[in-house]
């Protein structure tokens, strides 16, 4: 098989890594910029903050620079919202050659004010791309500008793509986000509230964490981003805790409110039945002085689980034994998985993400069973090599990693951006398990040739 | 409420970027990996882009820039990344396109090849390299694809005495569509070279073992040919000579370029047989008369569902136009005729494939965006819409049926089988049209009729 041939490349080495016995611990390098030339699962800077910031729904997201960061991120993410859809509108100041040459300053300044005055949005973010770090525009003197004149805030977003990794996008996004909290009124904010960080409400999930926390008798103040509104954002420095999903994007956010206003923080899952439980009774233990929060908390994963348990049970009859390769941008995503992945019977062969750090990896390893491979910052081949060695039936990923998986005749599961049915939540879990299950046991895949179907 | 339309920024754009375009077009080079010189986030979208409609693995390595690179240059970047490239991936071609972070930086590409080169020549293997200049501030991603092939052309082919073969570039068109072009050559008997042929790079076969770089492409060697054929067939109204791949080896080694709009419709997909006749001094096979009769007997069986409909159209330009020519003989009005693109002559050549447009109500607007669209149409109440997936948010913004057709289709299955261009093509384009008003002609109906 080809895989054998398939090597490392230079540089690339100490990104991965095989869990042996007796081999000498390796810090995997992680928190780099990706190798020239090694085809990156990544994105970039912008990337970062554009997934982050996408999903508040009252706002206008202004990409500045040429069209194609626009064009490719024009209601990519299936973040829905329950009112206003502005999120889901692309738009550009188009810069050409002209404006390249001259500045493209007035134009980002004319684009705000006609948007602001078509659309009447709560607020407006100017995300700064690769060009605009070059020919060194003042977004920030622009956004001042505009923000007097129409009273609303304008945030600029330094998100030049060269300028880091997808992390110092998330980066970014929070520091606009940052300029957003505080400026609202916190009045009748129960002190049983939280805020739910790092959730995007892809295909309604973070409607259905809500209703879990708002059962328990806790107020949701805002969501970030996923359904978010720039109101609730403005006042989120009112709830009492802060609950962070996605780590990679949100920490930082939790740290500076922690820092700022002294809102304790806590890191949760909402995926698969163990972490989505431990997410509830985390809240529930913090706000430890109502008990029948903690009752209610209880009562919520008692119901979900004895609802869907038992269908469980059919998946993972069927599942128990096959492989799964994880590879997600996010490392905390990969923990989650493979405690949700042990629930239908299923093991890890591979497991990695894009923007891991050392914590995580370390804590991966620890979780991971003898012979699991884990990667940082992968590519295709890398991931091919390792699916057919392992022998993985299954890829968890996004689209980039789909048609791979599918090339290679191995089920798939898109746990990334564009999924439509929720993956959270206790539903969530029996949808991911349902969704395995469907792809990996089709009867389509006895006719790849990998199972012997085509000669 | 939303008051007036602002025009200054881009809204929902109709066309994407430059790169996108020489990344696609180098896909369809034998054993060549697509190189985007510029920040990582590009080559990633761009994959995600493609992949979207291809469901192909599509591999585009980056240079990936950081602030220094962008500060002092991208000449180590991209020494390196060729290096790693050429060591995972041992690839045949590399095809280097630029972004506009590399552009406006100034980078001097064919400068750091030749550098490399110099440096590591005597490495073996060293696979050939393929330099477009793509700057994404400048036209779209069509003029990309032109500026790859263009490339590939300029780098590869020989001049020599004249060969028994005729070169074909048709653009962007589907993988379904390239491999009938090719089936129609063969049957003619009539050797060629097709680039960039992605008709199996981006829709194959599935893999037993990982493959670095699809199987599938037109070979390098094949390209070196291209300079000594007897003529370049090149599809594409607003195509123009100076920036096509036709148009050098024209100039370069005198090999004729016949320049057909894209073979969309009956009456354009009879000039393409008439010129094929020509060159081969042979009447076009049965087969293809066959599937002629077939059309034309179709278009009488659908003539009454569709005549007088209103279309608004939209997509690259050369589509556009072929397309209204098309729409045009069946009796649907393109009322609309739109694009991203923005070369200055669609209007022109629309103009010369129909004559009295503008008493037909047809009109055509260049360089627009979807909200533009949209409010041509609150006044132009068309009856649906023609063009890709993009158009899906205005369709159902103004319950409007959508024809998907081009690139890219992200939301529905089958994109890259769609045909589109030749009597086959024209066909499945009827079809699907006459499907869809008597689709909505049903569902509107309280009866139920079961035979419409």
């Amino acid at each position: 098989m080809d895989t054998q041939n398939i090597s490392l490349l230079e540089g690339r080495e100490k990104q991965v890594y095989e869990k042996k016995n007796g081999q000498t611990e390796v810090d995997i390098a992680c928190d780099t910029t990706s190798l020239s030339g090694s085809v990156s699962q990544r994105a970039c800077v912008f990337c970062g903050s554009r997934v982050v910031l996408y999903p508040v729904a009252d706002a206008i997201h202004i990409v500045h620079g040429p069209i194609g960061c626009a064009a490719y991120t024009w209601d990519i993410r299936g973040a829905v919202s329950s009112g206003p859809e502005l999120h889901r509108l692309s738009f550009s100041t188009d810069l050409r050659e002209m404006d390249v040459i001259y500045g493209g300053e007035k134009k980002l300044y004319r684009s705000l004010i006609e948007l602001i005055d078509q659309y009447k949005p709560n607020a407006a973010f100017i995300y700064s791309t690769c060009i605009i770090g070059v020919i060194g525009d003042d977004i920030d003197a622009v956004c001042r500008k505009v923000e007097k004149e129409k009273g609303i805030p304008v945030m600029p977003v330094h998100s030049e793509g060269f300028k880091g990794t997808k992390k110092d996008g998330y980066k970014a996004a929070c520091t606009a986000l940052m300029k957003l909290i505080g400026t609202g009124s916190t009045e009748g904010i129960s002190k049983f509230s939280i805020n739910i960080l790092g959730e995007f409400n892809l295909a309604g999930e973070a409607w259905i964490i809500r209703e879990y926390y708002e059962k328990m008798g806790i107020q949701v103040v805002a969501t970030m981003t996923g359904d978010g509104r720039i109101d609730a954002i403005r006042r989120s420095h009112g709830a009492s805790l802060n609950v962070v999903q996605c780590s990679g994007s949100m920490t930082s956010l939790a740290k500076e409110m922690e820092e700022k206003y002294g809102i304790p923080y806590i890191r949760v899952s909402y995926f698969g039945f163990e972490d989505m439980s431990k997410s509830l009774y985390d809240v529930a233990q913090y706000f430890g002085e109502s008990p029948e929060i903690m009752e209610k908390a209880k009562e919520i994963v008692h119901d979900e689980i004895r609802h869907y348990y038992p269908e469980m049970q059919k998946f993972k009859k069927a599942l128990t034994g096959k492989k799964a390769a994880i590879y997600v941008g996010g490392a905390f995503k990969t923990f989650s998985l493979i405690k949700a992945l042990r629930t239908i019977g299923m093991s890890v062969v591979l497991a990695g993400s894009q923007t891991g750090n050392k914590d995580d990896y370390r804590r991966l390893k620890e979780m991971c069973e003898e012979g699991t491979v884990i990667v940082d910052d992968s590519n295709p081949v890398e991931l091919s090599k390792f699916i057919l060695e392992k022998g993985a039936d299954l890829l968890i990923g996004g689209v980039k990693e789909r048609p791979i998986a599918f090339k290679l005749g191995v089920g798939f599961c898109d746990h990334n951006h564009e999924r439509k049915i929720p993956l959270a939540g206790f539903i969530g879990m029996y949808n991911f398990a349902k969704e395995v299950y469907e792809s990996v046991m089709s009867p389509v895949w006895q006719f790849a040739p990998r199972k012997g179907g085509i000669k | 409420m939303q008051t007036a339309t602002a025009k200054t920024a881009t809204q929902n754009a109709c066309r994407l970027c430059n790169p996108l375009g020489a990344c696609l077009a180098f896909r369809g080079i034998e054993k060549c990996v697509p190189f985007l010189h510029g920040s990582q986030g590009c080559a990633t979208y761009i994959r995600r882009y493609l992949i979207s409609h291809y469901k192909e693995p599509i591999d585009i390595a980056s240079s990936n820039f950081n602030e220094e690179t962008a500060v002092f240059g991208g000449s180590h970047n991209l020494k390196v990344g060729l290096k790693n490239v050429t060591k995972q991936y041992k690839p045949e071609v590399i095809g280097i396109a630029t972004t506009c972070l590399s552009e406006t930086i100034g980078e001097d590409v064919p400068m750091i090849l030749r550098e490399y080169v110099a440096a590591f020549g005597s490495d073996a293997p060293m696979p050939e390299m393929i330099f477009a200049s793509t700057p994404s501030y400048q036209g779209s991603h069509i003029d990309g694809f032109h500026a790859a092939v263009r490339a590939a052309v300029k780098t590869f082919a020989e001049g020599g005495a004249e060969k028994h073969l005729v070169n074909i570039f048709p653009g962007m068109i589907s993988p379904a569509d390239i491999r009938y072009l090719k089936e129609i050559l063969t049957a003619f008997d009539l050797p060629y070279v097709l680039l960039p042929d992605y008709s199996q790079t981006l829709d194959g076969g599935p893999w037993g073992e990982y493959h670095r770089i699809p199987p599938g492409g037109t070979p390098r060697s094949a390209i070196t040919f291209t300079g000594s054929a007897a003529a370049s067939i090149e599809f594409g109204s607003t195509l123009e000579a100076s920036k096509s791949a036709g148009g050098y080896l024209e100039e370069q080694f005198d090999v004729p370029r016949l320049n057909l709009a894209m073979p969309i419709g009956i009456r354009e997909t009879d000039r393409f047989f008439d010129l094929l006749e020509k060159l081969t001094e042979k009447p076009t096979p049965e087969k293809y008369q066959d599937e002629r009769r077939r059309l034309v007997d179709a278009y009488a069986d659908g003539h009454k569902y569709v005549f007088g409909k209103k279309a608004i159209l939209y997509g690259e330009e050369d589509l556009v136009i072929s397309m209204a020519s098309f729409l045009h003989e069946i009796g649907v009005v393109p009322v609309l005729c739109a694009s991203g693109g923005k070369s200055g002559l669609m209007r022109e050549r629309l103009e010369e494939l129909i004559p009295d447009m503008d008493e037909n109500g047809i009109t055509v607007r260049d360089g627009v965006d979807f909200v533009d669209i949209e409010n041509e149409s609150a006044v132009l109440q068309p009856d649906l819409l023609i063009g890709n997936s993009k158009g899906f948010t205005m369709s159902k913004k103004s319950q409007l049926p959508l024809v998907r057709i081009g690139f890219p289709i992200h939301d529905r299955f089958g994109g890259q089988r769609l045909h589109h261009l030749g009597y086959r093509g024209t066909q499945e384009l009827f079809d699907r049209i006459v499907n869809t008003v008597i689709e909505q002609r049903q569902n509107a109906s309280p009866i139920g009729y079961t035979y419409m």
